[in-house]
């Protein structure tokens, strides 16, 4: 049975997150990676909606999320590249947040891997994001701590989670 | 900068950070404090200052002396910090669980059952 997800800041540009899924890595794989499927769970707080998910997963591909506030119509989102991509086992890309007409920063550009590993009762999967430098990772944190909090973390969480 | 920012960047320092692992076993004089790194005392001071300004410490005042100690509830909102991610990913999560349940497997993937006990 899953637990809640854990989050630890290993070092002062890094955020790793980590949770078991009762599936085995080939499922997770897809549900991380399948842009159909993603923008089924990848919604964070109820209010959003995901209206643009692409997703060419193979190494120099690119992503494109964005999420939008059905009450307000507020909008942000993320994009990047496919730096690495190990089926069933390791997802790597480059992010960039991008504030749309909610703000904020999540400073520059980040690296986000996400690790499958299979255990005797399903998947665990960890995702580790890491900034270029310990002051971008602040402000991410800081983003994330302001109204944006919520929905632009969860965003970029889910999507490193994704 | 937020109250937040400047907690982190206070975070951000090794000698600052041992600062406050001193203090989390009780308030310290400045002295004291001093014996934990080999800075001089205007570091330390600028440190301390740094310290203050984010809100993690307090100094008491003590007749001539100022003996330094941790303010509690600045800590309690960085840990509640990784507190609220923890739920923004677990909301993504609770419901990717519920959709793994409902996915078939991969077509490709033919023996997920036998894989697990």
């Amino acid at each position: 049975m899953s637990s809640p997800a854990t989050v630890s800041r290993p070092d002062a540009r890094t955020v790793l997150v980590t949770r078991r899924f009762d599936a085995p890595p080939a499922k997770v794989w897809r549900a991380f990676t399948e842009p159909a499927i993603v923008s089924r769970w990848m919604l964070g707080p109820p209010g959003w909606t995901m209206p643009v998910c692409e997703m060419d997963v193979r190494v120099g591909g690119t992503f494109r999320w964005r999420w939008q506030n059905t009450e307000t119509g507020v909008e942000f989102g993320f994009h990047g590249t496919y730096l690495e991509v190990d089926p069933n086992r390791l997802l790597r890309n480059s992010e960039v947040f991008d504030p749309g007409t909610m703000g904020g920063t999540m400073g520059g550009e980040a690296q986000i891997a996400v690790t499958l590993t299979q255990v005797p009762d399903g998947t665990d999967v960890s995702t580790r994001i890491t900034y270029a430098t310990g002051e971008d990772c602040e402000a991410a944190v800081s983003t994330g701590m302001t109204d944006g909090m919520e929905i632009s973390y969860q965003g970029l969480d889910r999507v490193l989670a994704a | 900068m937020s109250a937040l920012d400047r907690r982190f960047a206070a975070l951000a320092d090794p000698t600052r950070r041992a600062i406050l692992a001193r203090l989390g076993q009780g308030e310290a004089t400045v002295q004291a404090l001093a014996t934990l790194a080999p800075i001089s005392q205007p570091a330390m001071s600028r440190h301390l200052k740094v310290l203050e300004a984010a809100g993690l410490i307090e100094a008491r005042i003590d007749g001539t002396a100022r003996p330094r100690r941790l303010r509690p509830e600045a800590l309690d909102e960085l840990t509640g910090w990784m507190t609220a991610l923890r739920d923004a990913f677990e909301q993504n999560y609770a419901r990717l669980d519920a959709l793994l349940g409902d996915l078939p497997s991969d077509p490709a993937e033919t023996r997920p059952a036998e894989t697990r006990p």
